[in-house]
This record gives structure tokens, sequence and C-alpha cells, in this order.
């Protein structure tokens, strides 16, 4: 068996490959499905309506998906300078600690300041935890997939003691949970019904912000080159250590926004379990969008719709929400075999 | 009976036919050259006689007896031997335990050394190939390498020997001791392949040579009949003239070199002390064996490493620490030894490699920061029309070109800048005649613009025809420089062996 690249990649052939895997991945889905004792074709009717069937369900698969966008965004660009950042999570968690360290009394200014004010602190907090790590990469060659990915149990733990000790708020009877932030600081719902919040705006326009600088900026060439050969990119005299520091910042930036979106946003204060692994499952997002910027924003939502859709489908037929989880990892799985697919064929030999 | 036949051989690569409908038959005791320019189709060929490939029509006989296709291991039990460019041996293992490897069982537990010794001392002796046993691989020369890949070959009783560019790593003494070995072996009845695309070497030591051209065979002649020219036109199809030196005078120096040593990752320096100097209207060559501190040399001067000690002067301006970005603003032009690996970003556009080394210039970009993109699209243009660049225009991916025409896109961009100092590493190898004759060109119309260019090559043959001083490179060492014409190519490889560094030493104590 070999395999073997296409002359050419036919346009149906690249357009369809997503729709193909999505279906795929529903169909391999069934068989769990079926094994856990539920109808099949109701289960996924229930799955499409939890996600997108009615006006609450739509909300509440687009406020579940602005988070992912960011996360989806910083893993994005990240990956396109090779530089794996699997810490989007804990830089999430930072960007919430900035957000509510600045946002629950220290600072007050109107909300037209004060939200871009703690978009911007956040942002910071979570390049700054980068630093480190790409540090480490660019001088010492420590695989930063490695210090990424602990960094994130090293700052759940910090936000564990935070919350348990000195910055417990004393009204929350007892609970883990920060002082909530000020009225300036909350991001305002888009609707009067539902929790859909102004983090959209910020998500969307950050998905626009960095589509430009990868598009249109040297520093978006720097990214791309470094990623592409960072050895071709070191002889035209871009440095590329310079570029990989950069990129981790606005990785680390995006992902802290994330953090603050939900934090003023969605809940109002900061808790343990602010993210449920938003920062890992915008690896996916980020996969699912090829590392493009603008797919990223369908990419969330699809993933988010599944996770909302599911969640509602587990309770109506009674299987585990898990199947979310499985159906994520499968799509994310049957999108890149799909892509490979299209770029790639199989030759057998005779 | 011919000991190997290969018959209506053809092989697709998608749409390329790289080898078309070749027949080829060798007899016993007979060394048969396969002359071609890269990307004939011989290495090709090669691989699908040792199984690498499976041919998608056509058979191959060995003496008579139909060889399995697509198995190393039944072409090594048939009798042949492969002795690759890139030598497959391990570097931590012996001698004898580099040419027994694969020979025993996996599943055997005893291993037979004193018998495998026994045979090994007996081979060395009957060919003449003296190779100690139980030295460390890691420890020999190339040349000495590459006589354990051939009693590897011998070890698996192989009959017929194939060599794929066999002197490309040699000095010219290795070269010549390689060629007695051949004789010495095929005077005990093996017959040998070997692949090149040097004439002297073919005419001087082969019987028959076959020559490809773009995968099919179009000519197989006996040497005795052949001479250089008819040769070269058949390979290359048509009467290409490569560019001759016009005499000029040398101006003031461009670049020097004072004392330059860089230090490696052992406490060995990879450069010692060099000295050297390029002037205006000149190329200075330095010749030497492959990894002797060439690249090194190259990665300095294009920015990408740091002397430890001595100094720079570029175009009057000393320097010590220099990056690829202030070696570009300075105005040099640099063609890298690696076109597509470190020339040009494959996945990206025409247009994207054409701006790389350029991006902040005014012409380029606005505030230093968005890219213009119609006016990089323009400059493409203008230099895809300038210097032939075959392609579908500069939104093209760079990594579908062919290599003369990435490396054509590479000098377009080294040379449109007009550099007053051209660092030019192997620009010609791997490519066909015509593309070798508009690289040569080009640089020549670089050296009478006034530009120094210094050329790095592994050929000598293209080193004495195309510079004006050549300078030896042996282990990190540089030699003094010397006019063409002034030593035999015997002298110089000697110095390839490292003969001026002893002289270099004492003169050293001397003072």
């Amino acid at each position: 068996m070999q395999i073997e690249p296409r002359e050419h990649m036919s346009a149906w052939r690249v357009g369809f490959a997503p729709v193909f895997a999505v279906f795929a991945t529903l169909a391999i889905c069934a068989v769990l499905i079926v094994w856990a004792g539920a109808p099949v074709i109701e289960s996924y009717q229930l799955l499409f309506k939890g996600a997108v069937g009615s006006r609450f369900a739509l909300n509440e698969t687009i406020t579940r998906s602005i988070p992912l966008i960011f996360t989806g965004l910083a893993v994005a660009v990240a990956f396109k300078a090779k530089f794996y950042n699997i810490g989007a999570e804990g830089q999430l968690y930072c960007g919430a600690l900035a957000a509510t360290y600045f946002g629950s009394g220290l600072v007050t200014l109107p909300p037209v300041l004060m939200i871009p004010f703690l978009m911007l602190v956040g942002a910071i907090a979570g390049g700054v935890i980068l630093i480190l790590p790409v540090l480490l990469k660019t001088h010492m060659k420590v695989d930063e997939v490695v210090t990424t990915l602990l960094l994130n149990f090293i700052i759940l733990l910090f936000v564990s003691y935070l919350l348990e000790g000195p910055w417990k708020d004393p009204m929350s009877m007892g609970w883990p949970q920060a002082k909530s932030v000020i009225d300036e600081g909350i991001l305002p719902p888009l609707f009067a019904k539902g929790r859909l919040h102004m983090g959209l705006y910020f998500a969307l326009g950050a998905a626009f912000l960095v589509w430009a600088l990868m598009r249109f900026t040297i520093w978006g060439y720097e990214i791309k080159a470094a990623g592409l050969n960072a050895i071709a990119a070191a002889f035209s005299g871009i440095n590329v250590n310079k570029t990989i520091i950069r990129t981790a910042m606005i990785s680390g930036g995006l992902a802290g926004m994330a953090g603050v979106s939900e934090v003023a946003g969605l809940k109002g204060y900061l808790t343990l379990d602010l993210s449920p692994g938003f920062g890992y499952t915008g690896i996916a997002v980020a996969m699912l969008a090829r590392l493009h910027p603008l797919a990223v924003v369908p990419a969330a939502l699809f993933l988010s719709g599944i996770y909302v859709g599911s969640g509602s489908m587990s309770r109506a037929v009674n299987i585990p929400a898990y199947i979310s989880d499985v159906i994520v990892g499968m799509s994310v799985l049957a999108i890149l075999v799909a892509v490979m697919f299209s770029q790639y064929r199989i030759k057998w030999r005779s | 009976m011919p000991v190997l036949e290969l018959s209506h051989i053809t092989k697709r690569f998608g749409a390329l036919v790289a080898n078309d409908d070749i027949s080829l038959s060798l007899e016993e005791g007979e060394v048969l050259a396969l002359l071609g320019e890269n990307g004939a189709g011989k290495t090709t060929l090669m691989n699908i006689l040792f199984g690498h490939y499976v041919a998608d029509e056509g058979e191959i006989r060995i003496a008579g007896e139909r060889l399995v296709p697509g198995q190393p291991e039944a072409a090594i039990a048939a009798g042949i031997g492969m002795v690759h460019q890139h030598f497959t041996l391990a570097d931590n293992l012996s001698v004898l335990e580099n040419i027994i490897l694969g020979t025993q069982s996996l599943w055997s537990l005893k291993s037979n050394m004193t018998q495998a010794r026994a045979k090994l001392v007996q081979m060395s002796e009957e060919f003449g190939l003296i190779a100690d046993p139980d030295a460390e691989v890691g420890t020999l020369s190339v040349g000495e390498k590459q006589r354990v890949e051939i009693l590897k070959a011998l070890y698996r009783d192989a009959k017929i020997l194939i060599l794929d560019e066999p002197t490309a790593v040699l000095t010219p003494q290795e070269s010549d001791d390689l060629f007695v070995t051949l004789k010495s072996l095929t005077a005990k009845g093996l017959a040998i392949i070997f692949i090149s695309h040097k004439l002297h070497e073919i005419l001087a030591n082969a019987d028959r040579v076959a020559v490809l051209r773009r995968g099919a065979i179009v000519a197989t002649v006996d040497v005795k009949d052949a001479d250089r020219n008819s040769l070269a036109e058949t390979m290359v199809g048509e009467k290409v003239v490569r560019p001759k030196l016009t005499a000029f005078s040398p101006g003031k120096p461009v670049l020097t070199l004072n004392q330059i040593c860089v230090a490696g990752p052992s406490a060995e320096p990879l450069l010692k002390d060099i000295d050297m100097s390029v002037r205006e209207h000149e190329i200075l060559g330095i010749a030497g064996v492959a990894g002797n501190g060439q690249s090194v040399l190259a990665d300095l001067l294009s920015g990408l490493v740091d002397a430890e000690a001595g100094w720079v002067e570029l175009l009057g301006e000393k320097m010590q620490k220099f990056s690829a970005a202030q070696i570009i603003e300075k105005g040099v032009g640099r063609i890298p030894e690696n076109r597509n690996t470190t020339g040009v970003i494959g996945e990206m556009a025409i247009w994207e490699n054409v701006i790389s080394e350029s991006l902040r210039s005014e012409n380029i970009s606005k505030f230093n920061s968005i890219i213009s993109k119609p006016n990089a699209i323009k400059q493409a243009e203008l230099l895809i029309k300038q210097f032939d660049v075959r392609c579908d225009g500069p939104l093209a991916q760079t990594g579908l070109l062919s290599g003369g025409n990435i490396q054509k896109l590479i000098l377009a961009r080294a040379l449109s800048a007009e550099p007053k100092f051209i660092l030019a590493n192997q620009p010609v190898r791997g490519l066909d005649e015509g593309a070798i004759a508009y690289v040569q060109t080009q640089l020549l119309a670089a050296r009478e613009r006034g530009a120094g260019i210094l050329l790095i090559s592994e050929d000598l043959d293209e080193l004495l025809s195309f510079c004006d001083r050549v300078a030896v490179m042996c282990d990190g060492h540089l030699s003094p420089s010397f006019e063409i014409g002034s030593k035999t190519i015997a002298e110089i490889g000697l110095m390839m062996a490292g003969d001026f560094i002893q002289e270099q030493r004492s003169m050293a104590n001397a003072n």
C-alpha cells in the first residue's frame, strides 16, 4: 500500500471533504448510540434540535462558541508558526485571573473603557504566562508541548488555591468563587432573553484581525515562513526566535481574552469550573478550521453545537453526555483524514 | 548469456515518466556507466533494479532468472550489491559488525563472528580492499567508508555491483584508488554499473556507457568509440556552450576574513583561523571534499552563525557579529547550498519567495508592516521575465518548479539588488547543462559589473574552469589561494587531503 499525492485537488473534493467527514462521524457514533440502547435517528434529531432547533438552543450554541473562537484562534496562530501551544486552557485562566483582579473593584472606569481595559489586561496575562515556555523553547530547545501542557495544571492549582484562600468571596456561602466583576466591567447581554453577550463581538473582531494579520502584514508573513520552513526563513533574514516569541504572545493573549469573556460575560465571577476544557477543545477547533482564522468561527460554532445539542440529547434519550466528547474527537479525526484524502490517494500494490 | 538483463522497464510517477521503456544488458566482467543529467532517471532505474521501486512495465532477469520485483532481499539474494551515494553504515559499529549486519537471522542468538571475520579477511586480500575489521566506522575517512560499503556487498556474494555517483564525495586520489579497486573486481568476473555525470571518469574507466535523457536511453556506446564532446551532446540533447571567463583586473577587496574561528559543538572548532579576501571583478573558488567546513563558512557569510574570533571586513566595514538581515541590508547576494530547503519556502507562492529578503523595503511594504501585494507581484513578474523563470506566474506555488527554475528564482532574488559581494554555494549542483550555462552567465555578468564572488563547489572541474583563484578547504582550515593554472590537479588533490595544514603549522611554528 502506498500513499501518493494527487496531481490536482478537485474543488468538489476539497469542498466536500468536511461534509463527508461529518457524515462519517455521525455514522460511526451511531454505533455507540445503538450500543447505549437508544434510537439513532431520533437521537440525532434531538441533537440537531438541541443545538440549533430553537431560539434558546441557538443562543446557547453561540454563547458557548465564544470562548472556543478565542482559544481556536490562539491555537491556530501558534500552530501556524509550529509553536505547539497546548496551554490555552491555562492562559484562559490567567486572563480570567487578571479580569478578576482588576475588575472586581481595583479599577473603576466607565464601561466603554472598562471592558476594553479588562480585555487588554487579560490578554497581557495570557501572554505573560507563555514567556517562560517560549523562552525555554527558543533558547534551550525545550519542547513547548510539555511545558505549556504542564503549566495548565500549575495554573489551575494556583487558581484553586486563590479561590479557596485569599480570593474567596466572603459572600459566596462557602463556595470557592472570587468576588464578582463590577457592573462597569460586565459584558452586556445582546438580547433580553438568553445568555449571549458582547464577548461575541470581541471574538468575531479577533477572528477578523487575526485573519488580516496573517494575510496582509509582515508579521503574518514571518509567522507563516517560520512555521513552514524555519531554515529558509532564517536564511532570508527573518528572526525566527523573535517571530516565535511574538506568535506566543499573540496566542496567549487570545486565550487570555477567552477567560475575560467568560468571567465578565457569562458568569460574572471566577470559579474553578469556568472552563470545561475550552483550551483543549480550541485545539480541535483550530484543526477543524485547518488553522484558518476565519474558518475558526464556523468550526467553533459546529463543535459548540455538538456539545450543547448532545447535552439535551443525552438527557432526553438517557445516554451518557460523554457521547459529545466522542463525537467531537471523531469529527476532528474524520476531518483530518478527509482532508488528507483530498490531497493524497492510496495506491494498492498489485 | 548476460548476467543482467533489463527489458522494457517503464516507471511513472503521476504524469512524469521517470523511466521510459529502458532495455539494458550487462556482461560478466564488464563496467557499464550510466550517464545522464540529474532527473534523467538513473537513480530511479537503479532503485527498480534493487527492489526499492516496482516498475510499471518490464522485467529484470539475472543470469536468465526472472527477478521478483519490489524486494531488495530478492535482489541481494540474486547477487546485486548496491553502494548508495549516501552511505548506509552505522557509525557506532565496527567494520565487521557493519558488514554482517542483516546477514544473520533476527531470531538467531548465536553470531558467527569468527567465520565472518575469516571471510572478510580473505575477501580483503583477494580484492585488495584493505579494511581493519575492528575499526569503528565513525572514525573512518569517506574513502574507507566506501570501501566498507563495497565489502558489505561482496560479503553478500554480489555478482553485480551498482555504485551511485561513487566519486561525488572523494578526492581525486581517492577516486583513482576506487577505480583501481573496481578493475580488480571485474578481473574476478564481477559486473559493475556506475552512475556518474563526470565524463572524464566514464571515458577512463568504463567499457560501455548508456546515456539517459528524460527517462529514456538515447544511446549505448562502447567507450572506445566515444569522446567527451559527443557524450556531452548526447546527454544534453543539444550543444550547450558554457560561458568563458574574460580577463579582468581585480579591484579593491569587497570581503576580507581575518583569523576567523567558528566554534563547534565539540572542543574542535569548525573553522580555524581563516584568512581570505575576495576582490572586485573576481571569482574566488573554494575547493574541498564535502563536509570540511565549507557549509560553516557559507553559514557565517550568510549571517547564520557567529564567529568566535577574528573579524570580517565587508565593503569597507569591519564587523564581528552580523545577522542574516544585516548582511542582506549590506548588499550581499547569497545563493544557498540547498535551494529547496534553504533557498525557498516551497509551500509559499513565487511572489512571496521573491520578497522574502526585502520585506521591509519601501517598495514592498507600507509603514514597515503591511505588505503591498500588488507591488510584490509586479516585482515578481519583472524578475520572472528578466531571469526567464518558467512558471505559471507569480501566484504559482514555488515548490512545484523544477530545480533549475527554483535556482533561477533564487538567483533573481539575490542579484536583482546588484550586490557587490555574492556568496554562491554550489550554485549549479544538480542542474542540467542549460541551467548551468544560465547561472554561470549571470554570475559572470555580476563579475563584469564589479561584484566579487565567492564560489563554493565540490566539483573541481567547475572551479578550475570558472574561477580566477582557488583556495582549498580541509578540516576547517583554508589554504592560501592560488591562480588557476599554477597548480596541477594532483597538487590540488593533495591539498584537499590536508597537505597544506602541515605547512601552515610549521610556518606558524617558525614564526
